[in-house]
């Protein structure tokens, strides 16, 4: 049986909210937390998909900007909560524990890095890309090891999760509240940017940068304005992340990291909208269960990843549609 | 003054050279018929217009120097091409292909639908899922939403069914009828390019060998050179 795409998107969005609703009537705040961890991880892989799924680049060092977000939130929390200055050279700040000033300054930093890191890497393609993006996420890596001011390889806790105005977001419900109103807010964003004009020409230049051209597209202009949108959302998710888990370490910038949202992306459907969510929602489901029983889980995710390139190659939306595919 | 000009253009591919002096004119407004036999060099002065491949003389459009401009800043110039294979965006639907490809002036998606019906009743089909007739006329509409003032068809008829090209031979004599664009077209259909076209150009061996006025392409110069 074939099933709408649409029918599946409402259901995965409806699935998100009433799980921690009903974690919430039932009091266990562990399932919130535990969604909300997916809900993040798909705000990033959301991030990856709009290069990934619809421009074509497979980006392997994402993590970049989602560890830049998590630092992002970390430093400006940290000289927050220390009562320290933070020296930026032009200005000083005292940081600030305020959410809305943090996710602005994780998505332009992690948009400024996104441009210089596309102006460089984007001049290739194929394995090339990978390997550059994989190396650039090398380099962020070792800098924030070495980076001793906020914790070398220990990286920064931060006492209190930041500040939301009129909530409480210590409340595991309400900071998954946040969450989630952001992510649908990027869907919505992703949908929209699809289906417009420019979504379209990326799509095409993704089939065919020849055909591209020829009708007076720039590829090189259109992937670069692509990659520097999808490293701000992957930068928010990764101040979210840091402000979760009230940690953020090198960890945030590893090439695994990388790895793990392109196989999220994988196993919801690469281009799909919905794709990056039941990517992260079965992800964090296996590490929940599966990790409660062996170290080894990855074991289990890879057996249903070559599953998935094997035999469905729309992942699980491509599985439960028919249809291989993504479209808009 | 013309609009397109290539005067001595040779072109190659890597070391094979393929265009050893091709010289072209196309005024606004006017049609201009490409022809020769196969291989002996249409596909390449296509591809040199459009800047897809390295070339040296004089190749210009509306006076500026192509050769300093890559692909789709020719393209944003005014040349719009109707390649050759049709090649649309084979994962977006009609209605997605011409949008992609849009910029500002008079063509949108309601002309080209005007001048296609069939795109506009299939807008919401994937371009994949269309025949090949369909697809061509995709292609040919798809480049009208650039607003060229010169379109460059590509053997637009090639391999297509007798009733879709003369669906797209009408479709073209109207665009010289109602529009003032330009047509650079690459075709071996000598009685659809006689209705069509005012002028002519003959490439052999990747060189200009006879340019004129359509009328004035004798039966013994086109069985020469076209061998038709």
């Amino acid at each position: 049986m074939r099933v709408d795409e649409r029918m599946i998107n409402t259901v995965v969005i409806a699935g998100l909210l009433a799980l921690p609703l009903y974690a919430l009537a039932v009091d266990e705040p562990f399932t919130i937390t535990l969604v909300t961890r997916a809900v993040i991880l798909a705000l990033a892989a959301v991030g990856l998909n709009i290069v990934l799924g619809i421009g074509g680049m497979v980006s392997f060092g994402h993590a970049v900007f989602f560890g830049i977000g998590g630092y992002a939130m970390g430093i400006l929390a940290y000289h927050a909560q220390t009562f320290t200055v933070l020296d930026l050279g032009l200005f000083t700040t005292g940081g600030t524990k305020m959410m809305p000033v943090i996710w602005l300054v994780a998505m332009v930093v992690s948009a400024v890095v996104a441009l210089l890191i596309g102006v460089l890497s984007l001049r290739t393609s194929g394995v090339y890309f990978i390997m550059i993006t994989l190396a650039f996420g090398q380099m962020f890596f070792y800098f924030a090891i070495s980076w001793a001011q906020y914790g070398g390889e220990d990286g920064v806790s931060i006492y209190v999760r930041n500040s939301f105005p009129g909530l409480n977001t210590l409340v595991p419900i309400q900071f998954f509240g946040v969450c989630f109103v952001l992510l649908c807010v990027v869907l919505f964003l992703v949908a929209q940017l699809q289906a417009s004009p420019f979504g379209l020409a990326l799509n095409g230049t993704r089939q065919s940068e020849a055909r591209a051209q020829a009708v007076g597209l720039n590829p090189m202009r259109l992937k670069l304005l692509a990659f520097v949108i999808s490293g701000a959302v992957t930068g928010l998710a990764g101040a979210l992340f840091a402000d979760l888990n009230r940690f953020v370490s090198p960890s945030m910038f590893s090439w695994q990291l990388s790895g793990e949202l392109i196989v999220l992306i994988i196993i919801g459907g690469v281009g799909r909208l919905i794709g990056p969510v039941i990517g992260a929602s079965v992800f964090v489901t296996l590490e929940h269960f599966l990790g409660g029983l062996t170290d080894f889980w990855h074991v289990y995710l890879g057996v249903i990843l070559l599953c998935i390139v094997l035999f469905g190659r729309g992942g699980i939306i491509g599985l439960l549609t028919g249809q291989e595919g993504a479209h808009v | 003054m013309s609009l397109l000009i290539l005067e001595g253009v040779s072109a190659s591919y890597g070391d094979s050279q393929t265009l050893f002096g091709v010289d072209l004119s196309v005024a606004p407004g006017e049609v201009t018929a490409l022809m020769g036999r196969n291989g002996m060099g249409k596909s390449t002065t296509v591809k040199t217009i459009c800047r897809m491949i390295r070339s040296e003389g004089v190749l210009t459009f509306d006076g500026q120097d192509l050769h300093a401009l890559p692909s789709h800043k020719v393209a944003r110039l005014g040349v719009g091409l109707v390649p050759e294979g049709r090649r649309c965006f084979k994962d977006l639907t009609v209605r997605e292909n011409l949008i992609a490809a849009a910029r500002p002036g008079e063509w949108d998606f309601a002309k080209v639908s005007a001048l296609f019906p069939r795109l506009g009743e299939r807008a919401g089909q994937r371009a994949a899922s269309l025949s090949g007739g369909e697809q061509q006329m995709l292609a040919i509409g798809r480049a009208l939403m650039t607003n060229p003032r010169l379109l460059v068809l590509d053997e637009a008829t090639e391999g297509l069914a007798p009733i879709i090209r003369q669906e797209i031979w009408a479709a073209l004599a109207r665009l010289k009828a109602e529009t003032g664009v330009a047509i650079l077209v690459v075709d071996k259909s000598l009685k659809e390019l006689s209705a069509v076209c005012d002028s002519a150009v003959l490439l052999e061996r990747g060189t200009t060998v006879w340019a004129g006025p359509m009328a004035g392409l004798t039966p013994d110069i086109s069985e020469r050179y076209v061998g038709v």
